[in-house]
C-alpha cells in the first residue's frame, strides 16, 4: 500500500479536527486556518485523483483492524477523488467571495464560529463522498445538516432564524425517512457495507423474495434525500434559507450541500442497490416526473420573484430538477449528464450568488429588483460576472450550462418513451431561464441619471476596492469557461469514474 | 399479504405506527415544542425497530458475563451500536432545535411558526 492511499482518510480527519481548533482561535487566525485546510485538502485530493487515474481502478481503505463484513471502509475511485477536488475548489472560491460581507456583517465574537462550521461541513462532505458504509453516511448527513443550519443562522435576524428553523424541520423529516430506509435495508440484507449489501440485494432480486420491502426501502431513501436536496414539491424552505443568509453561506449551501446528498443518492443507486434493479423498479419514472415539474415550476416562481437573491434561489430548484430528471431517464448517459450538471451548477450558481452580492453592494444593499437599475455600471466586474453566469445558466455555447443541456438531450435520445418529454421540458425551461436572467441583466445595464444615483446614495465599487472578491469572481468565470470548453476530458473522467463506481 | 403476519410482528407494527405519529407531528404541528416532541417520537420509534431486529429470543445483552464467549449466548450487537449512534445524533439535533426555539421565542414571544412568518412579512425585513 502506498502512502498516497491514506490521503482520503487524512483529509476527513484534518478538516474534522480543524473545526474545534478554530473555535478557540480569534477570527483572523481561524480564517487563515480554514483557508489553509481547504488548500491542503485540495492538494491531497489532487494527489489521490492522480493516483487513481494512473492505477485505473478504485481501492478500498480499511478503517480500523476489522476486515470487510464487520469493519468500516472508505472506497476511492476516480469519481470520488474528482468530486473532492471540485468541491474544495468551489468552497475556497465561495469563502473568498464572501470575505468582506462576513467581516462587516457578522459580530466580532462570531467570526471564528463561521470557520468552525465551514470546516465541519467540508469534513462531512468529504466523508459522504468517500464512505463505503451506509450508517456512516447517515451520521455524516446529519453533521452536514447541522453545520448547514449554523451557516444559515449565523447572521442573526428574524428572517434567518425562521429560515433555519424551517430548514431544520424539513431536513429532519428527510433524514428520518433516510434512516428508516437504511434500517429496512439492514434488516433485509444483514449488512451495512455497501458492496456486501449489493451482493445480498442481487440474490434477493434473482429469487424475487422480499420484493415489496426492498422497493419501499429504496423509495424511502429516494424521498428522504430528495427532501434534503430540495426537489420540487419539497422546496418550501429553500428561498428563505438561500435568500437571507450571508453570501458565502448561500453559495456553499446551493452548490455543495445539496449536491452532497445527490452524490450520496448516486452512490446508493450504483453501489448499494445496483442501477439495473433500481431502473426496473419504476422509481425512476417518479423521479423523472418530479424533476420535470421542478424544472418548470422553479423557473416560474423565479420569474415572479422581485428579490434578486430569492430569484437565484428559485433557479436552484429548477436546476435540482434537471439533475433528478437525468436520473429519471434511467440510463448511464442520463446519470453522467446529471453528474456533469452537478459540476456546472455548482460553478455557475456560486458565481451568481457572489456576483449578485457585488451588485447589491453597489445599490446600497437593496436586493429589490427595481433598485438594481444600472448597477452593472457601478460595479463593472460584478456586472460582467453576473452576465456570464446568466449566459451559462441559459445554456449559451462556450459556457458549461450548454454542455450539460447537450448531455441531457443526448441522454434523452436513448430512451424511447421519455425522449419527447425531456426535449420539450429542456426547451421550455431554457426559455423560462432566459426570461428571468435576461430580465435581470437588462435591468442592471439600464442607465440611470446621475441625479438619481446621488439621491439614492449609490456608490461605485471598483475592482481594486475588493481585490479578493474580484479574484474569486474572475476565477469563477474561468472555471465556467474551462468546464464549457474542455468538457470532453471531464466527461471521460466522469464516465470512467462511474464505471469503477459499482 | 397476510394479516396474521401483522400480529406476529406486532413490535415492528407498533414501531411503524409510532414513526408515523412522530413524522406527522413534526410536519403538521404549528407549535415548535410539539414539533420537537414529534421528532423525538420519530427517532425513538426507529430505536424500537432496530432493537427488535437485533433481539434473539432467550439471549442476553452482548456484554461478556462469567467468561461465556459463545455466540449463542448473546443477541446481535450491531443494532444496539446503531441505536447508540442514533441517540447521539438525535440528542444533538434536539439541542439545536431547542436553541433555535429559544431564540425565536425571545424575539417574537410566541411558539407558533406560522404566526412568526406572518409577523416577519409585516416587518418587511
Amino acid at each position: 500500500m502506498q502512502f498516497v492511499q491514506n490521503f482520503p482518510f487524512i483529509t476527513i480527519i484534518l478538516s474534522l479536527f480543524s473545526g474545534p481548533l478554530c473555535s478557540i482561535l480569534g477570527g483572523k487566525k481561524a480564517k487563515r486556518i480554514n483557508q489553509a485546510v481547504i488548500c491542503i485538502v485540495m492538494v491531497m485530493s489532487c494527489a489521490v485523483l492522480a493516483f487513481v487515474m494512473q492505477s485505473g481502478t478504485s481501492y478500498v481503505y480499511m478503517m480500523g483492524h476489522f476486515p470487510a463484513p464487520w469493519g468500516n471502509e472508505i472506497r476511492v475511485g476516480v469519481l470520488e477523488a474528482f468530486m473532492a477536488v471540485f468541491f474544495c475548489i468551489i468552497m475556497l472560491l465561495c469563502m473568498m467571495g464572501g470575505v468582506y460581507e462576513r467581516e462587516q456583517k457578522l459580530e466580532d465574537t462570531k467570526q471564528n464560529l463561521y470557520y468552525v462550521l465551514v470546516n465541519l461541513l467540508l469534513s462531512s462532505l468529504l466523508a459522504l463522498i468517500y464512505t463505503n458504509d451506509l450508517f456512516t453516511a447517515y451520521v455524516f448527513v446529519e453533521i452536514n445538516t447541522i453545520s448547514a443550519c449554523g451557516l444559515i443562522m449565523i447572521k442573526q435576524n428574524g428572517r434567518t432564524l425562521e429560515a433555519a428553523t424551517r430548514y431544520m424541520i424539513m431536513s429532519l423529516l428527510g433524514s428520518g425517512l433516510l434512516l428508516l430506509g437504511i434500517c429496512f435495508i439492514y434488516d433485509l440484507t444483514g449488512h451495512l457495507l455497501m458492496s456486501n449489501i449489493q451482493e445480498q440485494v442481487r440474490i434477493l432480486a434473482q429469487t424475487g423474495m422480499y420484493h415489496m420491502p426492498l422497493l419501499v426501502s429504496v423509495g424511502l431513501i429516494c424521498v428522504g434525500l430528495a427532501i434534503k436536496s430540495a426537489l420540487f414539491p419539497f422546496h418550501s424552505w429553500l428561498p428563505d434559507a438561500y435568500g437571507y443568509s450571508t453570501v458565502s453561506s448561500a453559495a456553499i449551501l446551493s452548490s455543495l450541500v445539496s449536491k452532497g446528498y445527490v452524490f450520496l443518492l448516486v452512490k446508493i443507486f450504483f453501489r448499494v442497490i445496483g442501477f439495473d434493479i433500481v431502473c426496473d423498479s419504476k422509481i425512476m419514472n417518479i423521479l423523472f416526473v418530479f424533476g420535470i415539474a421542478g424544472m418548470i415550476m422553479g423557473s416560474v416562481s423565479a420569474i415572479q420573484e422581485n428579490n434578486i437573491r430569492r430569484m437565484i434561489a428559485y433557479s436552484s430548484v429548477a436546476q435540482i430538477g434537471y439533475i433528478y430528471m437525468g436520473f429519471g431517464l434511467g440510463n448511464t448517459a442520463g446519470v453522467i449528464a446529471s453528474l456533469y450538471h452537478i459540476l456546472s451548477h455548482a460553478a455557475t450558481k456560486a458565481l451568481l450568488f457572489v456576483a449578485a452580492s457585488g451588485i447589491t453592494d453597489a445599490s446600497d444593499n437593496h436586493t429589490d429588483f427595481f433598485k438594481l437599475t444600472g448597477a452593472g455600471y457601478r460595479n463593472k466586474l460584478a456586472g460582467i460576472a453576473f452576465t456570464a453566469g446568466s449566459l451559462s445558466m441559459i445554456g449559451i455555447p462556450m459556457f458549461c450550462g450548454f454542455i450539460s443541456k447537450l448531455l441531457f438531450a443526448q441522454a434523452g435520445m436513448d430512451n424511447t418513451y421519455k425522449m419527447l418529454p425531456t426535449l420539450i421540458a429542456l426547451a421550455i425551461s431554457t426559455i423560462l431561464n432566459a426570461v428571468y436572467f435576461m430580465k435581470t441583466v437588462i435591468r442592471i445595464y439600464t442607465p440611470v441619471s446621475r441625479k438619481e444615483i446621488q439621491k439614492n446614495g449609490y456608490q461605485n465599487i471598483s475592482i481594486k476596492e475588493q481585490p479578493v472578491k474580484s479574484v474569486a469572481l474572475i476565477l469563477f468565470i474561468i472555471l465556467n469557461l474551462i468546464l464549457g470548453l474542455c468538457s470532453e476530458p471531464i466527461v471521460a473522467a466522469l464516465q470512467s469514474g462511474l464505471g469503477m463506481f459499482a | 399479504m397476510n394479516v396474521a403476519n401483522l400480529f406476529n410482528n406486532y413490535g415492528e407494527a407498533a414501531a411503524m405506527i409510532l414513526f408515523g405519529i412522530g413524522f406527522s407531528n413534526l410536519l403538521l404541528q404549528k407549535n415548535l415544542i410539539k414539533k420537537i416532541i414529534g421528532l423525538n417520537i420519530m427517532d425513538t420509534a426507529m430505536y424500537l425497530f432496530l432493537a427488535l431486529k437485533g433481539y434473539v429470543e432467550g439471549r442476553k445483552a452482548p456484554i461478556v458475563t462469567n467468561g461465556v464467549q459463545t455466540m449463542e449466548a448473546y443477541i446481535n450487537p450491531i443494532p444496539s451500536g446503531l441505536v447508540l449512534t442514533g441517540i447521539v445524533v438525535s440528542v444533538s439535533v434536539t439541542a439545536l432545535m431547542l436553541a433555535l426555539t429559544i431564540r425565536l421565542y425571545r424575539r417574537y414571544h410566541t411558539l407558533n411558526l406560522d404566526e412568526i412568518s406572518t409577523r416577519l412579512k409585516k416587518e418587511g425585513l
